[in-house]
């Protein structure tokens, strides 16, 4: 199902690089990304603030504006660079093949214009259409996440919904067009738990009716687990590691994603001290020359301070960028 | 005497906090035209926001009381009352037995020190113009606890290293720290009179990961250090489970369960505690189907009739729908708000 897999993936990453300008100089925020995702595939793109996680969701869409810049890479879309496309064609994109659902609702949604006004835009822009059949599409839309008397919900403003509502609105505008890859930033943390269920048991539903790809980007190493096929963990701007979710949290080869797992109750007894990582995440700034994890790293040795790990593989398409990878065989 | 009362729980420790029928509402003052229309005798009619209802509740010397609860259910609320910042609409609040409205002179400063609170934001509770020297120097000069400048720099030093901080930062101002940082700096500030009692307001919803645990580990070894109580806010259910010894979960501005936290954990009784512990995702867990619960969080300006829950649950019969459930006791520890748990 995953890397052997002959079709030409949703979308291929290679060698993305995205850097922001400050006075001193370009730093990187995602530095040489390599990522394939393949239809009806989910993958979990996991990592602390600052990691470059969202950055990485902004930079395939396009999204990046000054003083960042994409410096480097490919971003293949069902087999066309984005990267080549001009700005006119990506937006034909966007919304339509390639859509996008943001973390906090309350900002993604225009406040002055109605539920109704921004789904029948969102068609609109790609299909033509009578503003009459355009609204049973979007009703439609609304009823497929769960919102109940979804014809009424058109004329509503987002202010009138709860949070777990709009953040339902946007779930089904990024629906509307039949997207081949949906990149979720965050979609429920925002939210309060039963509600977060609610949202992931919709997008679990939808995703498999709808066959799309699903890029889920999160700090929660908890929803990846139950959501995703894959999980990508990105430090400090790097994928420091990624294969099958079960791989990837049974049998970590990183530090970092062994740390990460420490760090969250549940496998140490109550009121032990959690095995934590010491340390925090570098600024952009003043990332370390060798592997960008090293200062925090308990395994670190001088080879791991001058140059960066490569990528190394397994049989099972897992790749991690470590010197000093944990032994294969290690259990959670 | 002790002993023979608790004979097969142990001596229990006195309470630090009682509350009991603990209430909180919040309202506006009527504008012009209400006043008007007041004077002219008509029935004026101003929403009440009901944050608290009722709540019966007490922390003993050297627990970690958990509270859990959605968005809205009013745990900051209560957490902020127990501090004194906010002040009860109805009910009493006892510390070490007596009720903090009759608290004056010494008593009242002692309770003011010894009950201090850690805020969710790291960002927002700290002065950005103060130096991280004088934030935490400020509650010494203020309650006068200090002799000398040399005395106050020395207890601050002191509390900086308690929380893991280099004593060169004290000259460094908040903008200067990551939010871990600043949590320690936080902690520092409610650790430097000395506390008892520490109400933790999600004092680590606001960090990555990696910080969070390292947080709570600066939570489980100040406990230990000092014998220290806590309050610990959180919607968190993992978090509460590691760090506390008995769990209350709050729903709409009342408590519906109370229970030591491994008794909680594995035996759930109300529904909706059941509901929460269903859905924290896990680790552990591997493309579950979610069994979402339906509906929201009713607004607490419109509490649903009978049991608050009843809109939600899956079991709500007839009588959850017109009348509220009294909390009855599953066992001496285990107490629960729910019809289902009736005998008769």
């Amino acid at each position: 199902m995953t890397g052997q897999d002959k079709t030409i993936p949703v979308l291929e990453i290679r060698g993305l690089q995205t850097v922001f300008h400050d006075a001193q100089g370009a730093w990187p925020a995602i530095n040489g990304l390599d990522l394939t995702l393949h239809k009806g595939e989910v993958l979990g793109l996991v990592g602390e603030s600052g990691s470059g996680k969202s950055v990485a969701g902004f930079s395939v869409l396009g999204l990046i504006d000054p003083p960042g810049e994409i410096t480097n890479g490919e971003v293949l879309f069902n087999g066309r660079d984005l990267r080549k496309l001009d700005e006119e064609s990506l937006r034909q994109l966007r919304g339509a093949s390639l859509s996008m659902i943001f973390q906090d609702p309350l900002t993604t949604l225009n406040p002055v214009l109605t539920i109704g006004e921004q789904m029948v835009e969102a068609i609109a822009e790609h299909t033509r259409g009578a503003t009459p059949d355009l609204r049973r599409r979007c009703a439609e839309g609304l009823a497929r996440v769960g919102i109940t008397s979804p014809a009424e919900r058109l004329d509503q403003y987002p202010h009138e919904l709860s949070g777990g509502m709009r953040q339902r609105v946007v779930i089904a505008i990024a629906m509307l067009n039949r997207p081949d890859l949906i990149i979720a930033d965050e979609p429920t943390t925002a939210l309060d738990v039963t509600i977060q269920g609610q949202i992931i048991a919709e997008m679990q539903e939808l995703q498999r009716e709808s066959g799309a790809a699903l890029i889920w980007i999160t700090h929660d190493l908890g929803v990846v687990a139950e959501l995703a096929d894959r999980i990508a963990v990105m430090y400090a701007g790097d994928i420091v590691e990624t294969g099958s979710t079960d791989d990837v949290l049974d049998r970590p080869r990183h530090p970092y994603t062994r740390g990460l797992l420490n760090s969250v109750p549940g496998d140490t007894a109550a009121g032990e001290p959690l095995r934590q990582i010491e340390g925090s995440a570098p600024p952009l700034s003043r990332r370390p020359a060798g592997c960008p994890f090293s200062p925090r790293c308990d395994r670190a040795s001088d080879m791991c301070l001058d140059q960066p790990p490569p990528p190394e593989a397994d049989a099972n398409g897992r790749v991690w960028r470590c010197y000093h990878p944990l032994p294969e065989e290690e259990a959670a | 005497m002790m002993n023979a009362l608790h004979a097969d729980a142990g001596p229990t420790p006195p309470p630090v906090l009682e509350m009991r029928a603990l209430e909180r509402e919040f309202t506006r003052k009527p504008v012009l035209a209400e006043r008007l229309l007041g004077l002219l005798g008509r029935q004026i009619d101003i929403p009440v926001l009901k944050a608290v209802r009722s709540v019966d509740l007490s922390v003993h010397e050297g627990e970690v009381l958990g509270l859990v609860g959605e968005s809205g259910c009013g745990k900051s609320t209560l957490g902020r009352m127990l501090t004194g910042i906010t002040s009860p609409s109805r009910g009493e609040l006892d510390y070490n037995g007596k009720p903090v409205t009759e608290l004056s002179g010494q008593a009242l400063r002692d309770f003011t020190l010894d009950v201090q609170m850690i805020f969710q934001d790291p960002y927002a509770s700290l002065n950005p113009r103060q130096k991280v020297g004088d934030i935490l120097a400020e509650p010494l000069r203020v309650h006068r606890i200090t002799r000398s400048e040399t005395e106050t720099r020395k207890r601050v030093d002191e509390a900086l290293r308690e929380v893991g901080l280099d004593v060169s930062y004290r000259d460094r101002y908040p903008h200067q720290f990551s939010g871990g940082q600043r949590q320690r700096i936080g902690i520092a500030r409610a650790l430097i009179v000395e506390p008892r009692f520490l109400v933790c307001d999600e004092p680590i919803a606001a960090l990555d990961v990696s910080i969070q645990a390292q947080v709570i580990n600066l939570f489980l070894d100040l406990r230990r250090r000092r014998n220290l109580t806590y309050l610990f806010i959180s919607h968190d259910l993992s978090v509460v489970r590691h760090i506390a010894d008995r769990v209350a979960i709050m729903y709409l501005g009342q408590i519906v369960e109370l229970a030591p936290a491994a008794r909680l954990f594995a035996e759930p009784a109300h529904p909706y505690t059941r509901t929460l512990l269903e859905q924290i995702p896990s680790v552990r867990n591997r493309k579950r189907k979610f069994h979402a619960v339906k509906g929201e969080i009713p607004s607490p300006l419109k509490p649903p009739s009978g049991c608050a829950f009843h809109p939600r649950c899956a079991f709500a019969t007839d009588r959850c729908r017109a009348e509220a459930p009294l909390p009855r006791d599953l066992t001496e520890t285990h107490r629960v708000s729910c019809h289902l748990f009736d005998n008769n």
